[in-house]
């Protein structure tokens, strides 16, 4: 176990030795210490690492991540793992808003709730939040799967596409186009293995799944006049 | 773009410390705003029958002890006067809307920045460490504070139009984002008979909840208002006599983190203004929700 000093050597310092590492280097395993807030940390790694961030996090933190496993002991700020690839990002602590914001693969883990935007335009990153999330959460979602153990607020999965969203909570409202759905087999199975790569002890049955009505992103002759 | 802080003391023996602690906060906030910087502390409050004015001047060479001679001969006074950098803190037993009176129709060359019992406000254009070191912030004890850094976009950069700006005795707020609708504002609450300094859209902000107050409405009742009338994107934070307020508009793309320990409770656009903090590491750490009111201290 390695261990940097944030506040000694910077965020560049920080990410540019992560960033170094030659493949299959023999330190796999990483501490940041002090982390202090600062924005961008660990941001566009891109080996099998284990980096534990030890404290809060500003914004960015994770973002274009692919393959290493990022934990952030304690709160992450606006945007965190926007735009990840594959690899993992947990948060132990609560997120800021566009939690997985265009995300393309891998697992986001939020222990505590998401603000607003969460998973917004995301394609194809799973998300899990223990929580709740805020308004206009998965706005525009293409494709991925949104796990929702709280509430969500306004408009969610307003204009959506593909993505499935599962939520064990209340909503305030669903967003255009977003309507709730019957969950298959294939859907609890996902559900199901999501809630278990988590540890989240939640019965999957208690959720209930959304997506879009394929009414808004299809032309339809009958909705000309609105577009 | 613009950076808000604000830091509330609830252990009074952090309140020795309260500019050491907030100083960094205002200065971490710089790449936000580089423009002009300011902070309302709370200290020392007055008697009841006392009232404490902050003036601003343009004028480097002004004669502070005179206007203080002038004012207690004028209004049958007694003044008491602190000088900070080109501001004022001044304690009159007067009553307050005469001294107010007298200042608009005698010394029309100050600017009345800020009133109330405890309430201080400074504010100055320049880089936040600059404004932090000609009112000597670092030095200030109090129970809590204030500030932002500007990034201006819709009005010009100059002491006039930076922020905190005051409503009120003892309130003044501080604002990241831009009203929409404050042109339309300003006129109509003109015709109330608020007075506006500058073109600022916070100023129309401060003047909203100024009129609303005189209208015999609660602060909370200014701030619900607030939220129904001001159109555009905001988060403001609201310093009252004996603790803060935060609210953000429906949307809340402006940036805002809360944080709280059992020593103090902290808001500001980037929680890095926070990290320095004592127990930083182990607060609680949210952001607050959109179209809320949280409020620190008592408020009515």
């Amino acid at each position: 176990m390695a261990e940097l000093d944030l506040k000694a050597i910077g965020v560049r310092g920080v990410n540019s030795t992560l960033h170094s590492l030659p493949e299959g280097a023999n330190e796999q395993d990483w501490v940041i210490n002090n982390p202090m807030g600062k924005h961008a940390i660990a941001c566009g790694l891109d080996a099998p690492l284990e980096v534990i961030i030890n404290g809060h996090a500003g914004f960015y933190c994770g973002g274009m991540n692919q393959q290493a496993s990022i934990t952030i002991r304690g709160h992450a700020g606006v945007g965190v793992a926007e735009n990840m690839m594959s690899g993992q990002v947990w948060v132990t602590g609560s997120a800021s808003d566009s939690a997985g914001a265009t995300a393309h693969g891998g697992l986001l883990v939020i222990e505590g709730n998401a603000a607003a935007r969460c998973g917004i335009s995301m394609k194809g990153i799973d998300i899990v939040v223990g929580g709740s999330v805020g308004h206009m959460s998965a706005f525009m979602a293409q494709s991925g799967h949104l796990v929702v153990c709280g509430d969500a607020g306004d408009a969610l999965g307003d204009s959506l596409y593909e993505a499935v969203l599962f939520l064990a909570g209340k909503v305030s409202s669903l967003g255009a186009d977003c309507i709730e759905k019957e969950m298959r087999p294939e859907h609890l199975a996902k559900l199901t293995a999501l809630l278990e790569a988590t540890g989240i002890d939640r019965d999957p049955a208690s959720f209930r799944r959304y997506g879009s009505a394929r009414k808004l992103y299809n032309f339809d002759i009958d909705n000309v006049g609105a577009y | 773009m613009c950076g808000i802080v604000g830091l509330y003391l609830k252990d009074v023996e952090l309140q020795p410390s309260l500019g050491v602690l907030f100083a960094p906060m205002l200065i971490e906030m710089t790449d936000r705003g580089p423009d002009s910087a300011g902070f309302a502390i709370y200290r020392d409050p007055v008697d009841g029958d006392q009232t404490k004015f902050t003036l601003a001047s343009d004028d480097l060479n002004i004669d502070w002890r005179a206007l203080n001679a002038e004012m207690e001969r004028a209004l049958d006074c007694v003044v008491g006067i602190n000088l900070w950098g080109d501001h004022a803190v001044l304690v009159t037993d007067a009553q307050a809307t005469a001294t107010q009176v007298w200042l608009g129709k005698n010394r029309p060359d100050l600017r009345i920045v800020g009133s109330g019992r405890s309430i201080e406000i400074f504010k100055q254009t320049g880089l936040p460490k600059d404004v932090v070191a000609a009112f000597a912030l670092t030095r200030a004890h109090g129970s809590h504070a204030i500030g932002h850094t500007r990034m201006a976009t819709e009005s010009a950069v100059t002491t006039a139009g930076s922020h905190p700006f005051a409503t009120g005795l003892d309130l003044c707020l501080v604002h990241n984002g831009s009203l929409s609708n404050h042109n339309h504002l300003r006129r109509e609450l003109e015709r109330d008979g608020i007075v506006f300094q500058t073109d600022n859209d916070t100023e129309v902000a401060a003047g909203f909840m100024t009129a609303k107050l005189r209208q015999g409405k609660s602060f909370l009742e200014a701030l619900q208002a607030g939220l129904v009338e001001l159109d555009g994107f905001y988060t403001f934070c609201v310093g009252t006599a004996d603790g803060f307020a935060v609210v953000r508009d429906p949307i809340a793309c402006k940036h805002a983190v809360l944080a709280e320990t059992e020593g103090w409770v902290a808001m500001a656009t980037e929680y890095r203004a926070i990290a320095h903090l004592p127990g930083a590491d182990r607060a609680e750490i949210w952001e607050p929700e959109p179209h809320k009111i949280y409020t620190w201290g008592s408020v009515h």
